[in-house]
């Protein structure tokens, strides 16, 4: 197989936000002819930016898991629920297609970006070219997925606008609920902010 | 800040920096990167009417959904119903702000945005000219664009609507459908790259 050309080998520079193929002028404040936006190799700072925001996420997705996102209310009964047992709930009231749907939303999808991430930053900064196509496929994956995981936020959301019988039955949000949605946006900003360029920025050249 | 001479007839992949010459597609061919598999280029399968009809019928259905309650329940003869501002509302006085903004944002206020953007950009692309603006909406719809979430709601309301079937005599209303055809249409959406018009549509010449 030919080697195929990258931009820096041709010293060409492809517009982040327009995709305008320029040359590079070797100049650190070029900007995009086209659009405007700086021209830049490589996202700015993306290893340290994605990793300051996934440990942000990680943190809050602590108390996201461990605090009850929801209070149910009826006649005095009070029942608190976390993201985990809403799902057992589901399962247990014979919906198990929905659980499924919710414990993929609410709990794969941001362990998988956990992960994801963590690899795709430790394999870039090694400079691997271990597992090269799929670790490109797994980004693209997480951030085809990552925002499924407001799912339980807006199931709260509307439960919370929905059941209001006063003393008879009403349903609160509890803290947990926006520990959960804060981490879901940490974690969008977080695969943003890295480049999969970064994937391919190995340290030998390959034949 | 310096400007940088474009070159013509060559794409970047987006994912992994190659370096392609710029080929025709034909009906039906999808240009794929062959080091990382993304996506390069695909056929644009609507033109700038079918387009602008799509984002017109989008913007009717999302005014619907937002006018119309979305789920009702019922309890005791007692009837309850929300609409989706309805939500945002209730949020915000419960002490979940945060929960109140992002929903705001990412099923009202960035969709909304969106659609106007593109529909506006279209309006000046079907006579051939550059919207007023044209630049800052390409940029805005750029970063607006990871974080509209309408078809993650409508999952969101059925899941609702079966935790609470258990206790309550749900019915979904008229706006659980229009979000349900909005969905469609953003997924459609989902699958077009805007930017094009940056090529297709000349600059205006002052």
């Amino acid at each position: 197989m030919t080697r195929l050309p990258r931009a820096a080998d041709l010293g060409l520079i492809a517009c982040h936000v327009c995709s305008l193929v320029c040359r590079d002028t070797g100049l650190q404040d070029a900007a995009c002819p086209r659009c405007g936006s700086a021209l830049q190799r490589r996202k700015p700072a993306s290893f340290s930016r994605t990793w300051a925001l996934l440990i942000a996420a990680f943190i809050v997705y602590i108390p996201a898991n461990l605090l009850p996102i929801m209070r149910t209310v009826s006649l005095g009964d009070v029942d608190d629920n976390t993201i985990l047992s809403g799902v057992l709930e589901l399962w247990d009231k014979d919906s198990e297609g929905l659980a499924i749907i919710v414990f993929s939303a609410s709990i794969v999808v941001p362990m998988l970006k956990f992960l994801a991430l963590v690899t795709l930053l430790i394999c870039a900064q090694r400079g691997t070219s271990w597992a090269q196509p799929q670790r490109a496929r797994l980004y693209r994956l997480i951030e085809l997925i990552g925002h499924w995981s407001m799912l339980d936020v807006f199931v709260v959301a509307l439960l919370t606008a929905l059941v209001r019988f006063n003393v008879l039955s009403s349903v609160e949000p509890l803290p947990g609920v926006v520990f959960f949605g804060l981490t879901v946006i940490l974690t969008m900003f977080a695969s943003l902010s890295f480049d999969p360029r970064l994937t391919w920025d190995t340290k030998e050249t390959h034949a | 800040m310096a400007s940088s001479p474009p070159v013509s007839r060559r794409l970047i992949c987006e994912d992994c920096d190659t370096v392609y010459r710029v080929r025709e597609l034909r009906v039906g061919e999808i240009a794929r990167c062959t080091r990382c598999g993304a996506i390069l280029e695909r056929p644009r399968r609507f033109g700038l009417d079918a387009l602008a009809a799509l984002v017109a019928a989008a913007l009717i259905v999302f005014v619907q959904g937002n006018i119309w309650p979305v789920v009702s329940i019922g309890l005791n003869g007692q009837q309850n119903s929300t609409t989706l501002w309805g939500m945002i509302t209730i949020m915000w006085a419960d002490h979940s702000q945060i929960v109140a903004v992002i929903t705001a944002v990412t099923l009202f206020f960035f969709p909304l945005s969106n659609m106007l953007i593109v529909a506006w950009l279209l309006f000046f692309a079907r006579r051939g000219r550059r919207a007023p603006g044209f630049r800052a909406l390409m940029l805005a719809m750029y970063y607006l664009g990871p974080w509209t979430m309408s078809e993650v709601f409508v999952l969101g309301a059925l899941v609702a609507m079966v935790k609470a079937k258990a206790y309550f005599d749900v019915t979904p209303d008229a706006g659980i459908y229009a979000y349900a055809l909005l969905t469609i249409f953003i997924t459609v959406f989902a699958g077009i790259d805007l930017r094009y018009l940056w090529d297709s549509v000349p600059e205006n010449k002052t």
